[in-house]
């Protein structure tokens, strides 16, 4: 590593979950350890066998102008409310359009704009179809409104990695930042896939949790009740920057992106590899790329969706990886698994911790599971130590994408 | 036909208003909708899509293109 490498800090963040609909309202209501989970009333419902989702907590549709949100999927919806937040916070940084980049991500792009324009063209012919129809189903499209709507001219890219690729973008974004192709990136992620299609896919996949009686209860990671993830919806998003930028405009500093490591399984199209090779090797190389030891990082925002396969396996690769002493929580228990848009709120979540230099905790562990030999955070929050410490956002994605990003505090 | 061109109007008016944003009242028959209303050809598609939704009346692409101003859609819903 070089010692002169450009430092990349964060200075705005945004977010629309199922528990906010902006950072402070979800970070508050994380810290409260409240669920946004609740049952559907969709017309779709009684076709599938999961009844319930983390639907948004502010529709998007009522916070953007009205034109402007007809030409949108709602995956585009939530990346522009977040985006836009996160772009405030930063202070509306001036940077020329060439050096503004955008990074940013969903798992499955505009389904829900697919599906129901596929209805509209089969039943009422091509020329009843949105001009706008393959702007709302691109998988870059997020993406490219942000950067219509700031005029970023450094690049617009979507890194797709299912459900690693919000934390993905967040790397890429950094790397541009490194390589000196930007001095300002907009990164993260949006999901928008409560949609009867997706739920019965992923309940084919078995990966849903059932729990239809209890949906607020139904993310419980590492609990040994837990039966599957529950789907979320919104978009997290970063204002990245060169330290040399954001201190000549003076800037807050959120945090420093210090390090990303990225790998891949090749071991199975869904299941994780069972020795957690390939989330140690991301989280080893991240920890490399930060300069840093395990020793240094105080807490992990865990991938842990609540499946039985994947919670216990990730904290194991965690102790091997960074040790057992950080403070490891899953904020899923309350957001559900947004998907595509779960690097960038978790993202946002490890930022805040560092920040305000405490860990929600994470709900639903009425029975911990066997094989976990980690510091985790349930019952109550509980704080970071003051001074220099790093905290990691691990995201994984089915394909075997492993992605984990370190911060350290400001 | 039973609507008149007031009725058409109206129903323009809140067509174009719910597409673009420009409130209804500045759709007046005499303005053109490139120059007067910068409205773009993707949108005019929209707004023909709707149109013919609203008044029944469909417009073809080879149409669309001949209809410059506000009066010009009236007339060709009219007829």
């Amino acid at each position: 590593m070089s010692a002169n490498r450009v430092r990349v800090v964060v200075t705005g963040l945004g977010a629309t979950t199922p528990v906010g609909g902006d950072v402070t309202s979800t970070w508050t209501a994380l810290l409260a350890g409240q669920s946004g989970v609740e049952t559907l009333t969709t017309d779709w419902i009684d076709t599938v066998p999961v009844k319930f989702a983390g639907t948004a907590a502010v529709d998007p549709a009522g916070v953007l102008p009205r034109p402007e949100a007809r030409r949108l999927d709602r995956s585009e919806q939530f990346a522009l409310v977040a985006s836009r937040e996160a772009w405030q916070d930063a202070g509306a940084p001036e940077v020329a359009p060439e050096r503004l980049g955008v990074v940013v991500s969903s798992g499955i792009g505009g389904i829900s704009t697919t599906l129901t324009a596929y209805d509209t063209y089969r039943e009422r012919g091509w020329n009843r179809l949105s001009p706008f129809t393959v702007p709302m189903l691109m998988p870059n499209g997020p993406a490219a409104w942000i950067g219509l709507d700031l005029g970023a001219q450094a690049g617009v890219h979507a890194t797709v990695s299912a459900c690693a690729s919000g934390a993905e973008a967040i790397g890429y974004a950094m790397d541009m930042i490194r390589a000196g192709r930007a001095d300002v990136v907009v990164a993260g992620g949006t999901e928008a896939a409560i949609h009867g299609l997706n739920m019965a896919a992923f309940a084919a996949a078995r990966a849903m949790s059932q729990r239809n009686d209890d949906p607020q209860g139904a993310s419980r990671p590492w609990d040994r009740d837990r039966d599957g993830f529950v789907l979320g919806e919104g978009a997290g998003i970063v204002v990245l920057e060169s330290e040399e930028h954001a201190r000549a405009r003076g800037a807050r500093v959120y945090a420093y992106c210090s390090g990303i490591g990225y790998s891949a399984d090749a071991h199975h199209i869904t299941q994780p590899e069972p020795e957690g090779r390939g989330q140690i090797m991301a989280m080893t190389q991240a920890l490399t790329d930060a300069d840093i030891t395990g020793l240094d990082v105080k807490h992990v925002n865990a991938h842990a969706t609540s499946t039985p396969a994947g919670d216990v396996g990730e904290v194991q690769a965690v102790a091997k990886a960074i040790g057992n002493h950080p403070l490891v929580t899953s904020t899923k228990s309350m957001t559900g698994h947004l998907l595509g848009g779960a690097g960038g709120i978790e993202s946002v979540f490890t930022i805040k911790a560092l920040q305000e230099r405490i860990v929600p905790r994470t709900i639903n562990i009425d029975n911990l599971d066997d094989g976990i030999d980690v510091d985790l955070v349930y019952g109550a929050n509980r704080t970071l130590p003051a001074g220099d410490i790093a905290a990691v956002n691990n995201s994984f994605g089915f394909g075997g994408h492993n992605v984990a990003v370190v911060f350290k505090g400001a | 036909m039973a609507a008149t061109e007031q009725d058409i109007l109206e129903g323009l008016g809140k067509i174009i208003n719910e597409i673009t944003g420009i409130p209804a009242s500045e759709v007046t028959p005499e303005k053109n909708f490139v120059d007067d209303l910068d409205i773009d050809s993707l949108s005019m598609v929209e707004i023909a899509v709707a149109a013919q939704d609203e008044f029944g009346v469909e417009i073809p692409d080879d149409q669309l293109k001949n209809l410059k101003t506000v009066k010009d859609v009236l007339t060709y819903i009219q007829n």
